[in-house]
């Protein structure tokens, strides 16, 4: 599968990230040519094959349901949370204003 | 005296605990090569000899008080700036975290600080970890100290992403410094500049704090001049995390204690299909070169077959990818970090272009490739694959293992390259991880050690691969290599 | 089952209808953080470092969550899928801190279950309908947006963000408003009763995305739209009411339904389109690789199972058999886990006052409750959770009913008192001597002046206008000031007119 410009256009505001006229030409070529060598992939025979989940063997923990067991996964940090906001307001973040 | 900063972290370590020297000689000493080298290595992005001092302070009031000094007691490092250190800057090398000063303190540099250990500063890096050269950072690129015997002075990579870490730790501006792997970010770089650096078993370090690449991938480790700096920088910075939900449950080893360079009944596999066309002749030779020396150890050694290395590398770039462009999400201009509102710009667009500004062409092009092959309708025949790929080449290793203790190869299929050479084409920059990447999507525990010089005068790394949570066989090996190699070179100093 | 059909200009429509519902879990902190979730705090004081997703932050899943989640499953009969993982849902907005929603789209934690509904109350039985459920997945909410506080700006509170939800899934299976109306509130009903959900609707604890298509009867599935967030029964009724009819309009006139995300407005009372979340959607879903998968062991699944209650159709069912209550009364009853509580509390006070089996009371029990006490709290604009009166003191009043001591008119007077003072019915009788007259002699001289006074009605009686009696009772009880016993009174004229 290789990609055309109006593709990879899609892709870049899929993923937010605004790009020129020049810039998305030089991506169209360098991108195919990562996705022409990593579709040598499809030649291994995956059948039966399981895809990976847990990289080594280990379960998923649970937490016990404590409010602010540990200052740094708990809430009531409202100062440390807006600390570096671009833009923060009476104790919210400010954003452009969006309109529903 | 002698130079405090020849010396390594066991060696500080143990001056600082018996009185040779104190801990505030140590960090002013490392603070001064740091300052010296700046201009010319570019190999921090933020230096704090404040931090430093004040951590040997604490050391030295430990001493004097009677109370034990830590693992890491007295030991300054350097911290990749990958890592969250709370009030000092932490970018990750990028603009869009330009002037972010955490709140917090990633767990493991928490636990090297607790460790007794003190920040000379935050190392530069790829940008987002994505790279092997050092050439992707906004800070700029990192020099590595190391130059070819031609008299040509072109400056070289350092390797990447840990490339301030390994060239910081190689020009002597810290004794070690912490690294983060998620395709050979240690291993590359530690070879790239004859230093030793090992990456645990994924889960072993805790990634809370760290910020993420590409998150079944990331895994922090110690880089640092030998095995046994290795194994005491890793036994500070390991250990189960309730923060981190992939973090394993076990207790850490003492792997310095437990260092043995004596091999006799392990067995060592030499997989054949890292013979690779285009691997550079003096790589070849210097693998050549370990096999006889562990066999010199006392090991027996066994030719193996990893049959689906070939399809590491494309699994890499599609799992890696995928997982970056989702972590890397979070980098909105909204809660921290840079925000570009170009005039009358709605919400989607202040993303875009906040994005579009503070990500380098590097991250852009992997978010790119991240978001293709996770969307509609392309999910399965790229990401499946890949994932089931990664059990295959999983298999691999669990079958080889079967069969032998440790696995040998060369970590890089060459030597440290000049800065620019690969630039233009991200493909060939890839193919420098080929040897790196097998063991990162099997979360094994890989070391790179100096092997040599090539002809060039150039340092050679070789990798030690081990089973799941035997990094004590993976530094022993490490060890034996290291103990026969007698590499001592270093950069001559020219900065 | 349902007739329900849309009139339309060429013919009759049939509606189609699937419920997505988000119920907030009942947990003290949030699914992947210890921050608090309690509703109404100042914005962003409840918003961890994780919530906030600064780099290098980790998910870390609360297992209260995850319990609830099982024990809704199991209450809807669901399979519980003991290998589940955690899925990441990609999309940029400015309530999603993270880029994306942690979410489970390909192995929920919950498979297939159903509930039933039921249509007419009077007819619990013959008007139930089986409502199919998809899945229930576990995921995070998102903030919340604030629009109206700065010329240019619009605020974000985190406070929410990260809180667990259940998302519930339903089978397009609804086919009228009443159904989809049916479906939500007994979901509630079930959701309060295990206690995973505190079903407040108002306060956003509940909310339904409402799938509406329509086609010709036995035609294949139209095209549907999906109007998001719709945060009550009223509502849920009214939007497939409007979208049906909508869509039905638009056909009709040469048109064709766009599938699409639709937002209700209650006081047009009309859907209108997303324009905001018109972008084309992409969500690049896939599992979350700071998360491993999620194992479940059999005794955690039969420790939930053990913990959930008697839910409502068991409960139903048991009132009418065992407690010999009528469908109604027992559908009343059970329709509220605090009415059922309230209501087995008094019957437990009461048999146990007079020495009975709780069968024995339970009607008598039940239609106090249901008649007396809903009658008297409504006027005063309470409901049982803020009753004065208690399950014990109502034990009490049926006691004094029961004995002799006052009769049912007297009772609903000494209710009123009780209501007002807050004293117990027994103080309440004593105090204003409502106690029933048992003493003959003074019940044969009311009556006796009662047919005096009447003479020309006695006639009447006795010429064959039976229907009198109930007069003479009237008179003769009102003569007592309504303290009379009335079967004595009862007694008492017959002989006399005999
Ligand atoms: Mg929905
Ligand atoms: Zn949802």
């Amino acid at each position: 599968m290789s990609v055309d410009t109006a593709t990879v256009a899609r892709i870049a505001s899929l993923a937010r990230l605004k790009v020129g006229e020049a810039e998305l030409e030089a991506m169209v070529p360098e991108l195919n040519g990562i996705l022409a060598w990593v579709e040598q992939l499809g030649e291994v025979d995956v059948t039966g094959i399981e895809p990976m989940t847990a990289v080594i063997e280990n379960h998923l923990r649970l937490r016990d349901d404590v409010i602010d067991a540990d200052p740094l996964t708990g809430g009531g940090v409202r100062e440390a949370v807006l600390a570096n906001a671009p833009a923060a307001e009476h104790g919210f973040f400010g954003v452009p204003k969006v309109i529903e | 005296m002698a130079d405090l900063t020849d010396l390594g972290v066991a060696a500080i370590r143990d001056g600082v605990a018996k009185g040779l020297f104190t801990a505030v000689e140590v960090a002013e000493a490392f603070n001064a090569n740091v300052a010296a080298a700046q201009a010319a290595l570019n190999a921090f992005i933020v230096t704090t000899p404040d931090a430093a001092i004040e951590a040997a302070k604490a050391t030295d009031a430990r001493r004097a008080a009677g109370q034990p000094l830590g693992k890491m007691g007295g030991v300054p490092i350097g911290m990749k700036d990958l890592f969250a250190t709370r009030g000092v800057q932490t970018t990750a090398a990028s603009h869009i975290l330009e002037g972010f000063e955490p709140e917090y303190e990633s767990t493991v540099s928490q636990k090297l600080w607790d460790a007794g250990a003190g920040m000379l500063g935050k190392l530069n890096m790829d940008q987002f970890a994505m790279g092997s050269s050092n050439e992707t950072s906004y800070f700029g690129n990192v020099i590595s100290p190391w130059r070819r015997n031609d008299g040509g002075n072109a400056p070289l990579a350092p390797g990447g992403s840990s490339g301030g870490s390994s060239a910081a730790v190689s020009a002597r501006l810290c004794p070690a410094a912490t690294g983060t792997d998620t395709g050979g970010s240690i291993r590359q770089p530690a070879a790239f500049t004859g230093i030793s650096g090992i990456k645990p078993t994924y889960g072993r370090c805790s990634r809370w704090g760290i910020v993420a690449f590409a998150s079944s991938l990331d895994q922090a480790g110690p880089m640092a001049r030998d095995v046994r700096d290795c194994a005491i920088m890793l036994e500070a910075m390991a250990g189960f995390d309730p923060k981190d939900a992939t973090s394993l449950n076990l207790p850490v080893p003492e792997w310095e204690a437990g260092l043995n360079a004596d091999l006799r009944g392990k067995k060592v596999g030499v997989p054949r299909e890292y013979r690779m066309d285009g691997t550079d002749a003096d790589v070849l030779a210097s693998w050549d070169q370990g096999i006889e020396w562990l066999k010199d150890a006392g090991a027996e050694v066994i030719d193996i077959s990893l049959p689906h290395t070939k399809y590491a590398l494309p699994a890499y770039y599609i799992v890696a990818p995928a997982e970056a462009s989702s972590n890397l999400a979070r980098y909105d201009g909204v809660r921290y970090g840079l925000r570009d509102l170009p005039d009358g710009a709605n919400l989607q667009e202040m993303y875009a272009a906040t994005r579009a500004a503070g990500f380098g062409a590097e991250v852009k092009r992997r978010i790119l490739i991240g978001t293709y092959v996770l969307s509609a309708g392309f999910y399965d025949a790229y990401y499946t694959q890949a994932q089931k790929v990664r059990t295959l080449i999983s298999h691999d290793f669990r079958n080889a293992f079967a069969e032998v203790d440790v696995i040998l190869a060369p970590t890089a299929p060459t030597a440290a390259f000049g800065l620019g050479d690969m630039v233009s084409d991200p493909l060939a920059m890839y193919l420098n991880d080929v040897f790196a990447v097998p063991a990162s999507l099997a979360g094994l525990p890989a070391m790179s050690v100096p092997a040599g010089l090539n002809r060039e005068g150039l340092p050679l790394g070789l990798q030690i691969v081990g089973k799941p949570f035997d990094e004590q066989g993976v530094l022993n090996a490490g060890l034996a290599i290291e103990s026969r190699a007698g590499f001592a070179a270093r950069p001559e100093r020219w900065w | 089952m349902s007739n329900y059909r849309i009139h339309g200009a060429t013919g009759e429509w049939e509606v189609v209808i699937g419920l997505e519902v988000h119920a907030q879990v009942t947990s003290n902190s949030k699914l992947f953080s210890g921050a608090a979730t309690a509703f109404g705090a100042e914005p962003n004081t409840q918003v961890s470092l994780v919530d906030a997703a600064m780099p290098g932050m980790l998910p870390v899943p609360n297992r209260e969550c995850i319990r609830q989640a099982v024990r809704t499953g199991l209450a809807i009969n669901a399979q519980i899928n003991k290998w589940s993982r955690f899925d990441r849902k990609n999309y940029f907005y400015a309530d999603l801190p993270q880029g994306y929603q942690i979410s489970q789209l390909y192995h929920p934690l919950v498979g297939e279950g159903s509930l039933e509904v039921v249509l007419d109350p009077k007819d619990p039985e013959g008007s139930t309908k089986t409502i199919g459920i998809e899945r229930i997945h576990v995921e995070q909410d998102a903030g919340k947006l604030m629009h109206d506080q700065h010329p240019t700006m619009s605020y974000v509170d985190l406070n929410r963000s990260g809180v667990a939800l259940m998302e519930i899934v339903s089978r397009p299976d609804m086919r009228s408003p009443a159904e989809a109306g049916a479906y939500l509130a007994k979901l509630r009903t079930i959701l309060r009763y295990v206690g995973s959900c505190d079903g407040n609707m108002d306060q956003g604890s509940m909310r339904a995305d409402v799938n509406v298509s329509v086609r010709r009867p036995g035609e294949p599935f139209g095209t549907r739209t999906e109007t998001k967030n719709v945060n009550s029964v009223r509502f849920v009724m009214a939007v497939v009411e409007s979208e049906a009819r909508r869509q039905v309009d638009l056909i009709e006139d040469g048109g064709a339904v766009v599938q699409e995300t639709r937002l209700y407005d209650p006081d047009k009372n009309e859907t209108r389109s997303m324009r905001s979340k018109e972008d084309a959607h992409d969500y690049r879903y896939f599992p979350d690789p700071d998360l491993l998968p999620l194992e479940l062991d059999d005794a955690f699944v039969e420790k939930c199972r053990a913990s959930l209650p008697e839910l409502p159709d068991a409960k139903r069912h048991r009132y009418e058999g065992a407690l010999g209550l009528s469908p109604y009364n027992a559908g009343v009853l059970t329709a509220e886990v605090e009415t059922a509580r309230w209501f087995e509390a008094l019957l437990t006070a009461t048999a146990a006052k007079a020495g009975k089996g709780e069968a024995e009371v339970a009607k008598q029990a039940s239609n106090w409750l249901i008649s007396e006490l809903f009658g008297a709290l409504n006027k005063l604009g309470k409901g049982l959770d803020d009753s004065p009166v208690s399950p014990e003191d109502g034990a009490e009043l049926l006691a004094l009913v029961a004995d002799g001591t006052i009769s049912g008119s007297i009772a609903k007077q000494v209710l009123e008192k009780m209501l007002e003072s807050g004293d117990g019915a027994a103080a309440i009788v004593e105090r204003e001597g409502l106690k029933q007259t048992t003493d003959t002699g003074a019940i044969e001289a009311a009556v006796d002046q009662v047919l005096a006074a009447n003479a020309d009605k006695v006639a009447e009686y006795k010429a064959g206008k039976e229907a009198l009696f109930g007069f003479f009772v009237g008179q003769a009880m009102k003569a007592m000031q309504g303290k009379g016993n009335p079967q004595l009174v009862n007694q008492v004229l017959k002989s006399r007119l005999g």
